[in-house]
C-alpha cells in the first residue's frame, strides 16, 4: 500500500524531470503547442471568468463586513484585492485548467495509449513525452499564466463594485489602500504561483493519461484520479508557496 | 540486406506470472521466421520485448550491437527506427487520414519535401492495396484495411526488420493468402529480416524459413521450417494438426490424468505424418529472394545437428530443383 503510493510518486517526479529535460529537445512540436494552447484557452476563459466575479464579491463582502465592525474600514480595498491576487485568483485558474483542460488531457492520452497509439509512436522511435506531453504542459502553464491576470482583474472589479455600490464604501479610500498595501511581489507571486498550478495539472493529468489501468473503465478511472491528485497537491503545494513568501517578503504596510 | 536479431535468455513475468523463461533464438538475417503457439503465451509479449516496448527481466536482444532491453534509452531509440511493426489492429492514429498516418514516420525522421514524401506514401499505400482510402480516418474503415495500413506505415521507412503480430487476424482465408503473398514479395523486394507471429497454420505451412513455438512459458523449438513441420514433440503435432487430443487444453495445459486417457483413446491414430508444403514464391516479375541461397548455405551447414526426419525433409526440398519455383509434388509414397 505504501510502497504503492510512492511508487506512483516517484513515477510522478520521474515524468516531471523527462518532460523537463524533453523541453529543450529538438525539434519543437509548435503547432501541437498552438492547437493545445488554443484549446485549454478555449475551455476555461468564459468559466473562469464567471467564476471569478461572484468569488471576488464574496471575499468583498466578507472582509468589508469585518472592517466595518473593527471601524477599519478604509482598508477593505487593500485587504480584498490581496486577497482575491494572491489566493483566490491562482487557484481558480488552477482547479478549472485541471478540471477542463487537465481531465480532457487524461482522457485523450488514456485513450490513445489503450488504443496502442503510443506504442505505435515509440516503435517509430519518436517519443511520446516530447511529442505530445510536453506541448500540453507547456499548452497549461502559459494559459494558466495569462488567465490569473484576466481572473485578478476581473475578480478586483467584481469587490470594487460590491464594495462602493452596495456597502457604500467610497471609491477614493479603497484605491489608496489598495496603493497603500499592495505591491509588485504580491503580482509575481501570484503569476508563480498560477506558472507552478499550470504544471502540476498538466504533469497529473499527462501521468494518469500515460498510465491507465486497462481498457475504456481503466481510462474513466485516469481522469477521475488526475483531477482529485491535482486538487490536493494544488492545495498543498499554494500553503507552502505562501508560507514562504510570508516569510522571505517584508509586508508593505509595515 | 537486413540485420540479424540475437535473443539470450530472455525471461519476462508480470508479477507473479511468469510468462516465458529463459528464450534463446537467433533469426538469421533477411530471412523470414514464424513465431507460433496458442492464444495466451505471450506471443505479442515476445514481439514487444524485441523492439524494447516491455523490459524482460533477464536476457538481451542484440540488435547491431545494441540490446534492446538494457542499453540506455538514447540508443534503443535510434534503433528502434530500423524497424517496422505491424500492429494486431493496426494502430493508426485516430485523428489522422490514412495518408498522414503513413507518412508520419517521414515528416519525423526525415527531411523530405512534401511532394517526395507524397510519392513515397502512394506508392505503399499501393502495394496495400488501398488506393483511394488514403483520405479516409481510420474509424471509417474495415479491420482488414486497418491492418494494411499498419503494414504500409510499417514499411514506409524501408526497415531492415520488420515484425507482424498476427496479420491475419480478422481476415478471410483469401485476404489471408494474399497477405502471406504479400510478405513473400516484400521480403524479396527489401531483404529484410521479418518475424511474423501467428497462430494461423496456412501462413506457417507457407511463408517461412524458419519456426519457432511458445508454450508452456518456453519455447519449445525454433530452427529451420522442417524441423518444425516434422517435429514428433506432441505439442507440436497437436497444435499443427489443429486437434483437441494433446497437451494443449482449452484453458491452459491439460493435467496428467486426462492426458493419460485421452492417448488410451486415441491410440495410434495421431501418428499420421504430414506432408510439407512447399514454401511460397515471390511473384513473378519480382527479383528472387536473396534469403534463399543463404540459408540453403545454412541449413546444409548444421544438418548433421538437425532430426533425421528434418534432415530427409531438407534434402528433399532442395532436390526438387535449386530453389526454382516448382508445384507442390504429391509426396505421399515416401514416407517419413
Amino acid at each position: 500500500m505504501i510502497t504503492g503510493a510512492l511508487r506512483q510518486t516517484g513515477r510522478l517526479f520521474a515524468l516531471a524531470a523527462e518532460v523537463g529535460r524533453a523541453v529543450f529537445r529538438r525539434p519543437f512540436q509548435f503547432r501541437e503547442f498552438v492547437e493545445q494552447f488554443w484549446f485549454v484557452a478555449s475551455v476555461t476563459i468564459l468559466p473562469a471568468a464567471l467564476v471569478s466575479i461572484p468569488f471576488g464579491a464574496v471575499i468583498a463582502l466578507q472582509v468589508g463586513s469585518l472592517t466595518q465592525q473593527l471601524g477599519a474600514q478604509s482598508f477593505t480595498g487593500g485587504a480584498s484585492v490581496l486577497a482575491v491576487v494572491q489566493q483566490a485568483s491562482p487557484l481558480i485558474v488552477a482547479l478549472l485548467i485541471a478540471g477542463a483542460g487537465g481531465s480532457a488531457i487524461c482522457a485523450d492520452l488514456g485513450s490513445r495509449k489503450i488504443r496502442e497509439e503510443l506504442d505505435a509512436m515509440e516503435v517509430m522511435g519518436v517519443s511520446p513525452v516530447q511529442r505530445l506531453v510536453v506541448p500540453r504542459v507547456l499548452a497549461t502553464m502559459g494559459v494558466a499564466v495569462l488567465l490569473n491576470g484576466l481572473v485578478s482583474v476581473v475578480g478586483t472589479l467584481g469587490g470594487y463594485f460590491f464594495n462602493v455600490i452596495m456597502q457604500d464604501g467610497t471609491p477614493g479610500a479603497y484605491l489608496s489602500s489598495f496603493s497603500a498595501l499592495a505591491q509588485l511581489s504580491d503580482l509575481y507571486i501570484s503569476e508563480l504561483k498560477a506558472l507552478v498550478f499550470g504544471f502540476i495539472a498538466g504533469i497529473v493529468a499527462a501521468h494518469r493519461g500515460l498510465n491507465p489501468r486497462g481498457g475504456p473503465k481503466g481510462v474513466g478511472d485516469a481522469v477521475n484520479q488526475s483531477v482529485v491528485i491535482t486538487f490536493l497537491l494544488l492545495f498543498f503545494v499554494n500553503m507552502v508557496m505562501t508560507g514562504i513568501y510570508l516569510q522571505i517578503v517584508p509586508p508593505k504596510g509595515g | 540486406m537486413g540485420i540479424e536479431v540475437v535473443v539470450e535468455g530472455l525471461t519476462k513475468s508480470f508479477g507473479r506470472q511468469s510468462i516465458w523463461r529463459d528464450v534463446t533464438l537467433t533469426l538469421p538475417a533477411g530471412e523470414v521466421s514464424v513465431m507460433l503457439g496458442p492464444s495466451g503465451t505471450g506471443k505479442t509479449v515476445f514481439l514487444k520485448s524485441l523492439i524494447g516496448l516491455l523490459k524482460p527481466e533477464k536476457g538481451r536482444v542484440l540488435i547491431n550491437g545494441v540490446d534492446m532491453v538494457n542499453s540506455p534509452e538514447r540508443d534503443v531509440y535510434e534503433t528502434r527506427k530500423l524497424f517496422g511493426l505491424m500492429f494486431q489492429d493496426g494502430a493508426l492514429f485516430g485523428s489522422m487520414s490514412l495518408f498522414d498516418n503513413i507518412a508520419f514516420p517521414l515528416r519525423e525522421h526525415t527531411r523530405k519535401k512534401e511532394s517526395e514524401i507524397r510519392r513515397i506514401v502512394m506508392e505503399r499505400i499501393e502495394v496495400v492495396g488501398l488506393l483511394g482510402a488514403e483520405g479516409k480516418l481510420p474509424g471509417e474503415i474495415s479491420g482488414g484495411m486497418r491492418k494494411r495500413a499498419g503494414l504500409a506505415r510499417a514499411l514506409v521507412l524501408d526497415p531492415q526488420i520488420i515484425l507482424c503480430d498476427e496479420p491475419d487476424s480478422g481476415l478471410d482465408p483469401v485476404r489471408t493468402a494474399y497477405l502471406s503473398q504479400l510478405l513473400i514479395d516484400l521480403n524479396a523486394q527489401i531483404d529484410a529480416t521479418m518475424l511474423i507471429v501467428t497462430h494461423n497454420l496456412d501462413i506457417a505451412a507457407t511463408v517461412p524459413d524458419n519456426m519457432g513455438m511458445l508454450f508452456r512459458r518456453e519455447l519449445v523449438t525454433f530452427g529451420p521450417r522442417e524441423v518444425l513441420l516434422t517435429s514428433e514433440e506432441p505439442v507440436v503435432a497437436q497444435f499443427l494438426a489443429g486437434r483437441r487430443e494433446g497437451p494443449i487444453g482449452m484453458s491452459e495445459e491439460k493435467d496428467a490424468a486426462a492426458l493419460a486417457a485421452e492417448a488410451d483413446a486415441v491410440g495410434a491414430a495421431a501418428a499420421r505424418p504430414r506432408a510439407i508444403v512447399p514454401q511460397l514464391e515471390p511473384s513473378p516479375g519480382l527479383p528472387p529472394r536473396r534469403a534463399v541461397a543463404r540459408r540453403r548455405e545454412r541449413v546444409m551447414g548444421m544438418i548433421d545437428q538437425l532430426p533425421p526426419a528434418a534432415r530427409s525433409a531438407i534434402r528433399r526440398t532442395y532436390e526438387r530443383g535449386a530453389g526454382a519455383p516448382t508445384l507442390p509434388l504429391p509426396a505421399a509414397g515416401s514416407g517419413a
